[in-house]
């Protein structure tokens, strides 16, 4: 039997456009994977806790508030922390050019700017998870 | 002159049998189904056939007059402009002021106040989870003393300001009073708008603090305060836009805003309320999407359902209350990031719209707004759009110039009657906050939004520059940066405020002011009392939160 | 299976005992995807399990279910007890993928050690909820978690389900949902042994705990009468009532001797239906063969029964016969 890959699709930070994270949610379901969707307002904390607890393979950031190279970072931090490197870690939202290169040095591996399909982004996942 | 429909539906046969049937046998058409935006089906033609069981003066009437399908004012366009409202604000009070008075002296005709994410939700620049929010997606606003640096040298007697501000309204609302005080003007003079609109927060937004019941009070409460105190004041702003952003379409923006609408008035009318005494003073705000014509008849039919709803449902009898007057903005989810110059275009015809639908007021969209906040030449630019479609393009010059087109009245129908459906249905749930509650509204707006996106994905839609016409190795355009110091600055102008008030006072009003939250009385004259002690945002939010405690989302897929 | 993997699952159960919760986390995973490795854990582990309240919550969607369980365990912490959450959402019969979403009500408690929270598709295996989450829970026990909570889609066969897993089944109604349909479907008040009421703020509250009452009063409960307590989840009113309850059920088990007994009851319910689950797979993998595949179409072409087959396909794997459809 071939396993799900588990998702976690979190909004770190105070921002509230869902819109992009819940289409993707829902088209990685319909792409077969099992994902964890945590809302609202989450901590960097409660974010790398959660991935930890529910042993996903990815965790999927949105921030559109411009508070992404404070968050995004952070949550890779947190995860070496607790030894979980091999999660794949990527983001997307209004990110502009000029920071994706130090986001990805900070441990993002991939950086999904508006205008990306989710297929685009669901075939990045299943290509670059780590186990 | 009258049309004989029957000869004309005979003629229509005649064509479509004839002419192009034959057409189509040599060129088939470029697509099998013609989509709207929000994906209803266009017919080749529209004829009088469509609009056979319209009547003028039930249906349109004249401007300013009852359904106010044509425009809410006599004169329209040609007495007065809509008014020109940049929305804007970041980092500090002090930049964002250097902004407002560009914006000002650019010929802009009225302010629009961007807040951050921890003012929207309630939280000083300190609290933990501000930390990299401060200043980012709007101005931080601590207390009255950061209002008092946002509008130095900026008279309130002279502009009207727009506050994009939801769950805690009727605290920035009292730093505004309080300020107007402060430079001799009184509340009676102050003209604006706060956005006040919980509901679309809990289906779209995401900037919610309390409950649906304690938000609801406070916005009632807020309606009771201004109608006595700030008769000029806008009271709320009942939003479609940010619904339509997160994905919905034309019909369910112009339902769902016209439920929550309907929420409002019926939670005002039971807190005692005349319904004429607070209608008035109802704002509404819309979104402006690509598709033109869909857009235009969709202004028209919220305007028409709206007095309709007003006149029939609520006994309204002030025609002030029975006329939607509504903000509209351009559709920032309709930007792309791929070749921004792009959205310029987009910008213009979505504007183009809100003009043809008679808006009150218009902010126009940046270029660069998918990649960042816009520069000052962006935002220029998009200020000019509106100037050139209201001077150049002649559309201003005659009311709702679109009325009678075949296509634009029977779109303008069917907009009215699926909304009104709709609302049935929401009625059937007990209306729009126990909908919500169930997760009925939500489920229908990300329906809406997948549809599109696959329709997307699949090509079946175009977007110019991103699955079509695409260019590689784009140049990535300069963007604004809000300076990463702004966060420290906040907080090292927060704590000095914390240590020169009069904390004894701050605490005093606080309590009091939960007291007040714990009973009936309207907790307006509280706040105003907490606000001018510079008891800050945070701390008369967790007054309150601690009293009426906070949503917890009802998250649905 | 080989040493190698014994000599895993004794390191991995050795880090499940330290309290290490990725290693925890992982395991579960292993459980889910039916990796051997997981079972290897749990033959280590199973000496050390028995110890934890397993409590199964079930109730039609809407009913607020993940947010009392929120609320339990804000009971249970404030009573200085750790906690473990398993909570089950529907997999997608068509893509085989999930949105697990119960999560969300929860997400205060990530960050506090005491408490463990693991969301699972039902992934649509036979036996559906039951043989991953029977794991899951047995392992959950193993790492010394005083309270297990199980919260299950309410709908369809995990209703039913639950009682294989958990110790007391308390079922979540609430007012306002057709509470006819809800309180007397099928089998849901047999299952029960603790009866919340949810939204107890809510008009029509009292209605749906008059009705329970009296349908209790109809059944027959020797040893316990299953209590119906009103909650709001919103609030936490009633949680520290329903807690309470709960620990009276398991306690007037044990006092009983039924505790032992039901346990054991179902360890070889849980058995007996790995056992099926295996030789199902036995059979079907034995006849998706070219002989399989002739076997179907005889019967669509009725040449033969499917009682003649079945028995021919038993016997077959029994080893007592070749297979012979040709009659």
């Amino acid at each position: 039997m071939e396993r799900p890959i588990r998702v976690l699709i979190a909004k770190p930070g105070l921002d509230g456009h869902d819109r992009g994270a819940k289409v993707l949610a829902r088209a990685m379901r319909d792409a077969g994977m099992e994902v964890i969707y945590t809302g609202l307002r989450q901590t960097p904390e409660q974010i790398v806790e959660a991935a930890v607890q529910e042993d996903v393979d990815t965790i999927g950031l949105s921030c559109l508030s411009g508070a992404h190279n404070h968050l995004f970072p952070e949550v890779t931090r947190l995860l070496k922390e607790k030894d979980a490197t091999d999660i794949l870690v990527v983001g997307g939202g209004i990110i502009p050019e000029e920071d994706i290169p130090k986001l990805k040095e900070a441990g993002i591996s991939e950086i999904f700017t508006p205008g990306t399909t989710t297929a685009t982004a669901i075939e990045y996942i299943k290509e670059n998870v780590k186990r | 002159m009258t049309t004989d429909l029957k000869q004309v539906g005979g003629a229509k046969k005649a064509w479509e049998e004839g002419p192009v049937a034959k057409a189509v046998a040599r060129f088939p058409e470029r697509k099998e189904e013609f989509l709207t935006l929000s994906g209803t089906p266009v017919d080749r033609l529209y004829t009088p056939l469509d609009t056979a069981d319209f009547d003028y003066e039930q249906d349109l009437g004249f401007p300013g007059q009852y359904p106010f399908t044509r425009g809410i004012q006599p004169t329209m366009y040609r007495g007065r402009l809509w008014t020109m409202r940049q929305y804007a604000g970041f980092g500090t009070a002090e930049e964002s002021n250097e902004r407002y008075k560009y914006l000002l002296d650019q010929g802009q005709t009225g302010l629009s106040i961007a807040f951050d994410l921890p003012t929207q939700i309630g939280y000083d620049s300190s609290h933990p989870l501000a930390h990299g929010e401060v200043g980012k997606v709007g101005v931080a606003i601590d207390s009255l003393a950061d209002m008092e640096v946002l509008f130095s040298g900026i008279p309130l007697d002279k502009v009207s300001t727009s506050m994009t501000i939801n769950a805690p309204a009727a605290i920035l609302l009292a730093m505004y009073i309080v300020l107007a005080e402060k430079q001799g003007v009184p509340s009676d003079k102050l003209a604006g708008t706060i956005q006040n609109d919980i509901l679309k927060e809990y289906v779209a937004r995401g900037t919610y603090i309390f409950p649906p019941k304690p938000s609801m009070r406070l916005i009632t409460d807020i309606f009771e305060y201004c109608s006595d105190k700030v008769p000029k004041w806008n009271t709320i702003s009942i939003s479609g836009y940010h619904i339509r952003e997160a994905g919905c379409t034309a019909v369910q923006e112009v339902a769902f805003t016209l439920a929550d609408g309907i929420a409002y008035v019926e939670a005002a009318v039971e807190a005692g309320l005349d319904v004429d005494d607070f209608a008035p003073r109802l704002s509404f705000f819309f979104n402006a999407q690509m598709d033109l014509l869909e857009e235009v008849a969709k202004f028209r039919a919220a305007r028409r359902l709206w007095a309709r709803i007003m006149k029939n449902r609520f006994g309204a009898k002030n025609p002030r209350s029975l006329k939607l007057r509504f903000h509209t903005q351009t559709a920032g989810c309709a930007l792309t990031a791929q070749q921004p110059d792009n959205n310029i275009i987009r910008v213009t015809l979505q504007a183009l719209a809100a003009a043809l639908g008679g808006t009150q007021s218009l902010h126009t969209n940046s270029r660069d707004e998918a990649l960042s906040l816009p520069t000052q030449d962006s935002v220029t630019i998009a200020l000019r759009t509106q100037q050139i479609i209201a001077h150049e393009s002649g559309v201003a010059s005659t009311i709702d110039p679109l009325a009678g087109s075949y296509v634009i009245e029977a779109m303008t129908n069917r907009i009215e009657d699926e909304a009104m459906d709709y609302i049935k249905t929401i009625d059937e749930f007990g209306g729009a906050v126990s909908a919500i509650e169930q997760g009925f509204i939500q489920r229908e707006i990300q329906e809406s939004a997948y549809a599109y996106q696959q329709a997307v994905e699949s090509g079946e839609r175009i977007v110019v520059g991103v699955n079509k016409f695409q260019v590689a190795d784009e140049q990535a355009p300069e963007l604004l940066k809000v300076k990463p110091e702004v966060e420290a600055r906040q907080k090292a102008k927060l704590e000095n405020l914390r240590q020169q008030r009069d904390n004894a006072k701050v605490q005093s009003t606080l309590q009091q002011l939960s007291k007040t939250a714990q009973g009936d009385d309207n907790l307006m004259p509280g706040i105003i009392e907490a606000v001018r002690t510079y008891a800050t945002l945070g701390e008369i939010c967790d007054a309150l939160r601690q009293v009426f405690g906070e949503y917890e989302p009802s998250v649905i897929f | 299976m080989t040493t190698h993997a014994k000599n895993d699952s004794n390191i991995w159960a050795e880090r499940v005992l330290a309290g290490d919760r990725r290693a925890l986390a992982r395991v579960i995973s292993l459980l889910e995807n039916q990796e051997p490795e997981g079972f290897h854990t749990l033959k280590t582990l199973y000496p050390k399990t028995g110890q934890a309240h397993i409590i199964g919550l079930t109730g039609p969607p809407g009913g607020g279910k993940s947010s009392l369980v929120d609320r339990m365990i804000q009971e249970i912490r404030s009573r200085g007890h750790e906690v473990a959450v398993v909570a089950v959402d529907p997999t997608s019969p068509f893509t085989g993928g999930a949105i697990l979403g119960d999560r969300i009500r929860m997400q205060r408690w990530a960050s506090d050690t005491g408490v463990y929270i693991r969301s699972m598709g039902t992934r649509g295996s036979l036996g559906g909820l039951a043989r991953a989450v029977y794991a899951t829970v047995q392992l959950l026990d193993a790492a010394s978690f005083p309270y297990i909570l199980v919260e299950t889609v309410g709908v369809g066969q995990s209703e039913v389900d639950i009682v294989q897993v958990a110790d007391t089944v308390v079922v979540v109604s609430v007012p306002g949902l057709g509470d006819d349909v809800q309180v007397s479907k099928a089998g849901i008040m047999e299952i029960g042994d603790v009866f919340a009421v949810n939204k107890a703020d809510l008009p029509g509250s009292q209605r749906v705990v008059v009705e329970l009452q009296s349908m209790l009063d109809l059944g027959s409960h020797d040893v316990w009468q299953p209590p119906v307590v009103t909650t709001v989840a919103t609030t936490g009113k009633g949680v520290s009532e329903l807690i309470t309850a709960i620990q009276e059920h398991l306690v007037v088990l044990q006092e009983a001797n039924l505790l032992t007994k039901q346990r054991l009851a179902r360890e070889k319910e849980a058995l007996l239906q790995r056992l099926t689950e295996r030789i199902r797979c036995d059979i079907t993998k034995q006849w998706s063969n070219k002989q399989g595949n002739q076997a179907w179409e005889n019967l669509a072409a009725k040449k033969t029964d499917p009682y003649t087959l079945e028995e021919q396909l038993y016997l077959s794997w029994k080893g007592v016969t070749t297979v012979d459809n040709q009659d």
